[in-house]
């Protein structure tokens, strides 16, 4: 050896002395290479130094498996030094995954009967970290045998090994577990300690073994009385809490043994309320036990007292000061909301107060706790809260403090009105971070709440003045205005006085279409809002007319056949125009709907038998076109939740209700033109194209009926809703199909005056070949078909 | 069940490492890597424990190092943020000169402290007790 060895401090050094990764890289390579050199042919008297600086570099990261056979070399020398870094090397170095693991057991076996009590705690040690499971089981009745062995030190190290000899050889308990009894009366804290983890580890592992340690709670109950309430005495005491860690895991023992056990329970009763009311909260550590006592309390089945106790202990840590026992608190009463509501209740000030923590972990967990604490009597207040916090909470909470509120709103929102205008203050903040149904559900309440129309419609338009990049927002306000325009321009309404001019809506209709933030979704929402104004607002249509036209060639093919369609709504169809752009009838289900429309919506997206009920709706409207006499009947789906999807729509899914009036559905004359009608209608009447993809059923206006009536008689229609009887599926549920299904009856119907209407299914954006244009040429065919009645053809 | 033990500097770079649980030699770096930033990036205001992947950390900041345990569920975080600073008490009494140069001596405390996970004595003079005599062996 010409160069001289480092030694390891050295070593380090000059690791820290490196400025880049490569410096640092090129010095351990160079002793790297020493470090092999040496052990190949090196004296045996350095080698532990070799040793440890090769671990050293291996908790840098750098490969050192070249040391594991100086490990063994290692361990096998007589001396301490040698030994005791061998064991640490084999610690670091080895594990079960190498097959040079089981050559130390032998070593293992030596060290451990010779009696030299330093070397066999150094070999337990390493034992416990790497011990395989054929280790383990070879020196079972090694370790056995020093836990009984009068030495402390040597015992507590024995105590933890048999944890882990049980973790990897479960059968090995049976020979741990008589011993434990007699190591529960020692005084020594360190095998006290030891034990009790020993006496956890086997309770979870059988249940026999939870039967026999039950007989000891009387036993562990009294060591930790002692605990408690004798002075401290300095050698454990760690801030004037005696032994905390011993405390705390008796009472987490204390805890696997009481659970749903009522006996066990009774007799930590006492004790629990002595360790909580004892404890002294002002350090950390009485605090860490008081935590534990409290996790028991709530696990056992303790008395009523004192689960109350329990949650006055959490509502004083959440006043604390320490952010630590802050959190702690969060979680645990989080746990417990479920469970004793009432109690935490007490605590709400105290976790709204902790919403405005700058702590991201904090505030999340009061978010949760909050949003469960929410119930009818303190719905206004605490929405509010959250309201707040909302406008000022990081980016990644916004979504679930959002949807938050607006599930707390649906359930208890004490008026409409409240609830309208939550949604809106939520939207306006929040808008982007929203799900996708949330359009939904405002359009669904606004058309719901009749008397509210004019006072949404004013605050949808302020809020729209005000900013329209929120797309959400953009969309329930744009649908808004163009449904209830009219109500918008009268001006009346005490609650919002708000002078709007016609050409200020329409000014900002096209600004919305024109800007960039808008999505092609809200873009669609406009035109169409757009579109309705044109009955609603005095005047002559000439602006929307030129916006309308404009859109005819917009390169988004969406929004160019929308603008296409209107436009020859305002050419060849004006005196319709009115009729079909009539006010939506209003939707008479709520919420439930809602979670209905969902799975809808869900099943929809994952029906795969899509394929042939589609292929069979291709046949059908191919028949259609072939005029065969054998077209098929669509299968007798259950007309049921098409409901759901009819519900969408804003049809009335129940036999109707509250004598709203009746859509009735009517045929022109031109069979053309009828289907092209009927396709504008579904342009103006759906707001929600992203929601149900694949078809959409048409509404046409009473109006519109009333001017055709008597076209209608020769032809075939059919009840357009059925009464529904949800969760009735059928068994290849597809959208298409089902809706097939309800639309399309078997068997001729007869005209009844009430409720009827037409209902015709084409694609918009869907995954079929063709576009749209190709759907309307096929119906088109197919409408021409619909002057012949026909008993078989269904419309 | 105590996961893993680290000692962090500010800069990132790990001082010690212990794994009590087997982790592959390259995911630890990443391991490292990314504890250490969900701790550094914290300030002093926000609370010590952070939740990772299915463990949770508990850390403590002391001039320069950073002290991070990961533990599973089970523990009592408050428990193990009381042995931290337990921890760093005794190697303040052992050591009277930076810690850093002396690495194998700092795990043989680590080891007199905790064992396979478990938490073995928390008592100082017993800790350092074998130790002491260690001492007295090299320098006879």
């Amino acid at each position: 050896m010409v160069v001289p060895l480092l030694k390891l401090q050295d070593l380090i050094q000059e690791i820290r002395g490196a400025k880049t990764q490569a410096q640092e890289r090129e010095v351990i390579q160079k002793e790297c290479a020493h470090i092999r050199a040496s052990f190949r042919d090196g004296d045996p008297l350095q080698r532990h130094r070799q040793l440890a600086k090769l671990l050293y570099v291996h908790m840098l990261g750098y490969p050192a498996h070249f040391g594991q056979m100086e490990c063994l070399k290692l361990i096998a020398s007589p001396r301490f030094t040698d030994k005791r870094v061998g064991y640490l090397g084999a610690m670091l170095l080895l594990d079960e995954r190498h097959d040079a693991h089981l050559l130390i057991t032998n070593s293992i076996k030596n060290d451990l009967s010779q009696g030299i009590q330093p070397v066999q705690g150094l070999a337990l040690c390493t034992l416990s970290t790497m011990g395989s499971a054929e280790m383990c089981r070879d020196l079972a009745t090694e370790v056995e045998k020093l836990l009984l062995q009068p030495s402390t030190y040597v015992r507590k190290k024995a105590i933890l090994t048999a944890v882990h000899m049980i973790r990897k050889v479960p059968e090995l308990s049976d020979i741990f577990l008589p011993p434990c009894a007699k190591l529960l009366h020692e005084r020594h804290h360190g095998v006290l300690l030891c034990t009790i983890t020993l006496i956890m580890e086997l309770c979870e592992r059988s249940p026999a073994a939870l039967r026999h340690f039950r007989k000891m709670v009387p036993q562990l109950v009294q060591i930790l009385r002692m605990l408690v309430t004798t002075g401290c005495s300095t050698e454990h005491s760690v801030s004037g809490v005696s032994d905390p860690f011993l405390q705390v895991q008796i009472l987490r023992l204390l805890r696997i043994l009481g659970r749903n056990h009522e006996e066990s329970s009774e007799t930590m009763n006492d004790l629990l309320a002595q360790v909580a009311t004892n404890t002294d909260t002002s350090r950390n550590a009485g605090n860490a036990v008081l935590f534990e006592t409290v996790l028991t309390i709530m696990d056992i089945h303790s008395a009523a007292g004192l689960r109350v106790l329990a949650v006055n202990i959490l509502g004083r840590f959440l006043l604390n000061s320490d952010k630590n026992i802050r959190y702690v608190a969060l979680m645990s009463l989080l746990r417990l909301v479920q469970s004793d509501h009432s109690a935490v209740q007490r605590h709400r000030p105290t976790v709204v107060e902790c919403l405005r923590e700058t702590d991201a972990s904090l505030s999340r967990r009061a978010l949760e706790l909050s949003l469960a604490l929410v119930n009818s009597s303190n719905v206004r207040a605490m929405i509010q809260e959250l309201q707040a916090f909302l406008e000022s909470c990081p980016f990644d909470l916004r979504a679930d403090c959002a949807s938050g509120i607006l599930l707390a709103a649906e359930r208890f929102a004490p008026t409409k009105r409240w609830h309208i205008d939550t949604i809106l203050h939520v939207l306006t903040m929040a808008g982007t971070h929203l799900r996708d149904d949330a359009v939904a559900n405002l359009t669904q309440l606004i058309g719901g709440a009749q008397e509210l129309h004019a006072y949404s419609v004013r605050r949808l338009y302020s809020a729209l003045a005000g900013d329209i990049s929120q797309q959400p927002l953009v969309q329930v306000a744009a649908w808004c205005i163009g449904e209830y325009g009219d109500l918008l321009l009268e001006g009346n309404c005490e609650v919002e006085p708000l002078q709007v001019e016609g050409e200020e809506v329409l000014a900002l209709l096209e600004k919305v279409l024109q800007s960039q933030m808008s999505l092609p979704t809200t873009r669609g929402y406009a035109l169409t809002a757009l579109m309705k104004l044109s009955t609603r607002l005095p005047g002559d249509n000439y602006r929307i007319r030129q916006v309308v036209s404009i859109y005819g060639s917009c390169m988004d093919v969406e929004l160019q056949q929308r603008a296409v369609e209107y436009n020859t709504l305002f050419r060849k169809y004006d005196h319709m125009r009115a009729a079909i752009l009539e006010k939506m009838p209003l939707v008479e289900q709520g919420g439930p709907q809602v979670d209905e429309e969902a799975k809808e919506s869900k099943e929809a997206a994952a029906s795969v038998p899509t394929e042939p009920q589609a292929s069979k709706l291709l046949d059908l409207l191919d028949l259609l076109d072939d005029t065969s006499e054998d077209a098929q009947h669509p299968p007798a789906l259950n007309p049921s939740p098409e409901g759901t999807l009819v519900h969408l729509l804003d049809l009335p899914c129940a036999p109707p209700p509250l004598g709203k009036p009746q859509e009735k559905g009517v045929l022109e004359k031109e069979g053309e033109n009828v289907l092209f009608l009927l396709l504008c209608r579904v342009r103006l009447i759906c707001p929600f194209p992203p929601v149900c993809p694949y078809s959409m059923p048409i509404l046409v206006g009473k109006g519109f009926i009333q001017s055709c009536h008597s076209l209608l008689a020769p032809f075939r229609v059919f009840p357009l809703f059925q009464t529904s009887s949800p969760g009735q599926q059928g068994p290849a549920s597809s959208p298409i199909s089902s809706h097939i299904s309800s639309h399309f009856p078997i068997g001729p119907q007869t005209l009844p005056p009430q409720a009827l209407g037409i209902s015709c299914s084409f694609y918009t954006k869907c995954s079929f070949p063709g576009t749209s244009s190709d759907w309307l040429s096929r119906g088109r065919h197919f409408s021409l078909k619909c002057q012949m009645p026909s008993h078989t053809t269904p419309i | 069940m105590i996961k893993f033990f680290l000692m962090v500097n500010k800069q990132g770079q790990t001082r010690l490492s212990k794994y009590y649980e087997h982790v592959e030699i390259n995911k630890r770096t990443l391991l490292e890597t990314e504890v250490i930033k969900s701790c550094l990036s914290r300030s002093n205001e926000q609370c010590s424990f952070i939740e990772y992947k299915d463990f949770k950390l508990i850390y403590r900041q002391y001039a320069a190092l950073f002290i991070v345990v990961g533990v599973n569920d089970t523990e009592n975080e408050m428990a193990i943020y009381e042995f931290i600073h337990n921890f760093v008490e005794v190697l303040d009494e052992y050591f009277s000169r930076v810690i850093m140069f002396n690495l194998d001596k700092v795990h043989i405390i680590l080891d007199e402290m905790v064992l396979n996970g478990c938490i073995v004595e928390t008592n100082r003079a017993r800790i350092l007790a074998p130790l002491q005599i260690l001492d007295k062996m090299s320098e006879s």
